[in-house]
């Protein structure tokens, strides 16, 4: 019955979106009278042909990875969740504090507690707009973009006020202790003959990213929560059949998906800059939606999904560095990039169902 | 006869995808009859109706409207041809007028006064010619379902329609409204108009069609004289083999009270209070048919009993109190303490559509420990039985992996059944069981009924369909308006009766039944309208 064999839907859709937006980007850059051609072959060699490069696309797609698995949790139950960005915020706060105020003795015992810490503040900020959705009815996709604001204000006070340390002009923390440093791929990887990963922020945060791939999968497909969850998301109706609560579900997979957001701060605050900065999340909670949509929700989707948006980070930034091409102009195939795989996802897939259909009619 | 026929369709096919709705079909109507086309849920009636009203283009054939070859790209063209459509959902403004209702779309000019004072005459003259009386100056939101079908009825004629179609149009009436309208069908027919009435009640196409064409899977199987067959036969056109029209069933022995309900209430979220004091007990070994027209709390009684909604009053399961609101009032507490539920609609409640079957024969039992190894869904152990009930209760295909989605109606009812009844529960709630369920399976769904009440199950039944609340109840109570009407025994009732109960008319105010019926389905109307102001 089904239109289309799973494969097609899977790998072929996503495909050919890429590929359309791929073609109209060079149309653009072709426009401002750069070659297309350069630009591909400087974005592949930036962020793929060097290991430093990959430590770069690697470091993004940690950050991807976790905000797209927060969409996910959330479109599961059939909610939108926007504050990834706000939640990512606040989870980097969590990170700070335990980072500057517990003197640990290793960096492992100090990523169990800050992924801990970063998890848990992260799923409290979700937790106001979840409640508001399931008991009052505001709409979650309102409340979470107001607490994005929120949460940069928050954040913005408490740098400028309390955490910057005094004489500093930077809204910043201090420098984290070095027990609480990662080890870093090159750290992790580089032998002194072999000089991998110099320079690059990918660390044991990405490990972690996979981790919780691995983790979403057995949640949401092998456990009792998320057959709820999932239950709940494709009908309210018949989850109050079956006796599954909506209020409970909603706020329970609101929190997972806070706290997913947040351990995206353990990448950017402990991993890289170990210390935290004003704008530490840069739109990773955004590119979130991007990813899980792209990915389907699914985490081999994401982890895949991820990796292209962390190859576009990447190598976009090589492109402004060398290039005239303008730093605008990377955001601009971003946009194109999310616009095809997520907006206009049904331009792809439709045409696509009838080549099968006809296919499957000749055969 | 040497008339050209009404509407001739030579040829007519239309497919879907790889679904072929319409194939081959060749019908002729001849004016000033009732042609009635019957068949089951998607043998593909609404598909040539709406191929005949323009909203879909047919992939080859013709169509012939008295005797021209006529092009029908959309409605417009369908009503210049003289075509009028009685949907079965009515496409009527709630917040206008009847009159404005009747204009919309066939106004005179820019400005709406000459419209409306030319429409009033008009109204006023049909409706002294077919008994179509409804008050031109009503809003819609006021009138009964009744008379907003006489409005749609209205607005084909104003339009001038020499044939008109109705989809299912008894599906939301009373038995009384059904009978009214039918007197005005046959108005209708005397003055030399031509009805196609499309409808999957074989009690209705005896009683008011001149000729019936039979569909099946797309295709037209026959076209008979009303007169010159028997609902037997049109049954086994529609199925394609034998049917038992009948429930056999032996007389109940009812044991020891089960359910008891007192003064059962509920209000919506829009503040309608839906169950205004409901007191029914069920016994072990019997089945209690609630009869009523859909909308009278029917619906909400099943939930509040089946745990979905919060009600006050009393419920109590073999002599003990269920909570009914707060904590183990949920759905999962009541299948636990032993009331099962096949809801009313399966497609939003009893199954999620995009789940595969295995996933859906344990929904709402996902949490027996039976489903579970350590923190995991023990998914192998939740297949194994998925495909043993699929094979018990022949659902097909018999395959475990495929969505509800893919599953015809009747066979998705028999997932919810088999999920339902393998629990061994005391109680059986069960809402429209054969809604949009074919008539093969209708017939192992009574069966079925029949053989849990007879396992000693007490068994509260719901359904719109008063054929089978008398073929498989042993009492039967009548809803109307939240309340429960009156209860009767169906050797003792007959159709007429349980109609004026439906229609909350009781047998004191019997003297008058058609003014009866109006005040009191006026009455229901402005309290539900009260309540959401």
């Amino acid at each position: 019955m089904d239109k289309m064999p799973a494969w097609a839907d899977a790998v072929l859709v996503p495909l050919i979106s890429i590929l359309l937006a791929a073609l109209l980007s060079a149309l653009v850059i072709l426009a401002i009278g750069e070659s297309p051609l350069d630009a591909l072959t400087l974005m592949i060699e930036g962020a793929l042909m060097r290991s430093s490069g990959w430590g770069y696309t690697l470091y993004y797609t940690t950050n991807f990875i976790f905000t797209g698995l927060c969409v996910a949790v959330a479109f599961h139950a059939r909610m939108f969740n926007i504050g990834g960005e706000g939640q990512a915020m606040i989870g980097g706060l969590g990170v700070a504090l335990v980072c500057l105020f517990i003197p640990f003795p290793h960096w492992s015992v100090a990523l169990l507690v800050a992924t801990l810490a970063a998890a848990v503040f992260g799923a409290l900020w979700a937790l106001i707009p979840a409640y508001l959705q399931a008991k009052r009815g505001s709409h979650i996709v309102i409340t979470t973009i107001m607490f994005n604001f929120i949460a940069a204000a928050v954040l913005n006070y408490v740098l400028v006020n309390l955490l910057r340390p005094t004489g500093a002009m930077d809204p910043a923390t201090a420098t984290f202790p070095a027990a609480t440093h990662l080890p870093t791929f090159q750290d992790m990887f580089a032998t002194p003959d072999n000089p991998l990963f110099r320079g690059a922020p990918a660390n044991v945060t990405f490990f972690l990213a996979v981790l919780a791939c691995v983790a979403f999968w057995l949640v949401m497909w092998r456990t009792r929560l998320g057959y709820e969850i999932r239950a709940f998301g494709h009908s309210e109706s018949a989850a109050k059949y079956a006796g599954i609560s909506p209020v409970r579900i909603t706020v329970v997979a609101m929190l997972m998906s806070g706290g997913l957001a947040g351990m995206m701060a353990l990448n950017t605050t402990m991993g890289e800059a170990e210390r935290l900065v004003l704008n530490a999340t840069e739109g990773a909670g955004f590119i979130g939606i991007a990813v899980a949509l792209m990915g389907r929700s699914h985490p081999v989707g994401i982890f895949l999904a991820a990796l292209l948006f962390g190859f576009l980070y990447q190598g976009g930034a090589e492109l402004a560095l060398w290039t005239s091409i303008p730093r605008e102009l990377i955001t601009v195939i971003q946009a194109l990039v999310i616009l095809f795989t997520g907006a206009l996802d049904n331009m792809v897939r439709m045409p696509l169902e009838r080549v099968f259909l006809a296919l499957r009619k000749g055969a | 006869m040497t008339q050209a026929p009404a509407i001739e369709l030579k040829g007519i096919s239309k497919a879907f995808g790889p679904v072929q709705a319409n194939k081959d079909i060749n019908v002729r109507v001849m004016p000033g009859t009732i042609h009635g086309i019957i068949g089951e849920n998607g043998a593909g009636k609404s598909t040539l109706m709406s191929i005949l009203y323009g909203f879909y283009k047919a992939d080859a054939g013709e169509i012939f409207v008295a005797g021209r070859k006529t092009d029908i790209p959309n409605s417009q063209a369908a009503i210049a041809a003289g075509i009028g459509m009685v949907f079965q959902h009515f496409k009527l403004v709630q917040n206008f007028t009847v009159l404005e209702n009747v204009i919309l779309g066939a106004e005179d000019g820019p400005m709406l006064r000459p419209s409306l004072a030319r429409a009033r005459g008009v109204l006023k003259q049909l409706s002294e010619d077919y008994e179509l009386s409804v008050d031109p100056d009503q809003l819609i939101e006021n009138l009964s379902v009744g008379h907003q079908q006489r409005v749609e009825i209205l607005k084909a004629l104003y339009r001038q329609a020499d044939i008109l179609i109705l989809d299912e149009p008894t599906g939301v009436l009373t038995p009384a409204e059904a009978d009214h309208l039918f007197r005005i069908l046959d108005g209708l027919r005397a003055q030399g108009k031509t009805i196609i009435l499309i409808t999957h009640k074989l009690r209705e196409i005896m009683e008011i069609t001149d000729t019936v064409s039979v569909m099946r899977r797309g295709g037209m199987t026959a076209t008979v004289k009303t007169a010159e067959t028997s609902p037997e036969q049109l049954a086994e056109l529609m199925v394609g083999r034998k049917v038992l029209l009948q429930v056999h069933k032996t007389p109940a022995r009812p044991g020891a009270p089960v359910l008891q309900i007192d003064d059962l209430r509920h209000t919506d979220r829009h503040g309608v209070e839906r169950l205004r004091g409901v007191s029914l007990t069920v016994h072990a070994g019997e089945v209690l048919g609630i009869a009523g027209v859909a909308g009278n709390g029917q619906s909400e009684l099943l939930e509040a009993i089946g745990g979905c909604v919060d009600a006050s009053g009393s419920i109590l399961l073999n002599g003990k109190a269920l909570p009914l609101s707060g904590p183990g009032s949920d759905g999962a507490a009541r299948r636990a303490a032993g009331i099962a539920h096949v809801p009313e609609d399966r497609q939003t409640e009893g199954l999620i559509m995009p789940f595969t079957a295995w996933e859906n024969t344990v929904f709402g039992y996902h949490r027996d420990p039976a489903c579970q190894t350590g923190p995991l869904m023990n998914n192998a152990a939740i297949k194994q039985q998925a495909q043993d009930k699929m094979t018990r209760y022949d659902v097909r295909p018999p395959n475990p992996a495929l969505a509800a989605r893919n599953f015809s109606g009747g066979n998705q009812q028999k997932i919810v059944l088999a999920r339902e009844i393998e629990r061994d529960p005391d109680v059986l709630l069960i809402g429209q069981p054969t809604r949009g369920v074919d008539i093969g399976a209708i017939e192992f769904i009574h069966k079925e009924i029949i053989r849990l009440r007879d396992a000693g199950k007490a068994i509260l039944l719901v359904s719109v369909e008063l054929d089978e609340i008398f073929a498989l109840s042993d009492r039967i109570a009548v809803m109307f308006d939240g309340k429960i009407m009156g209860e009767r025994a169906p050797e003792s009732t007959d159709q007429t009766e349980l109609g004026l109960l439906m229609a909350g008319v009781t047998a004191s105010q019997a003297g008058d039944p058609i003014a009866a019926v109006d005040a009191s389905l006026h009455q229901k109307e402005r309290r539900e309208a009260r309540a959401h102001d």
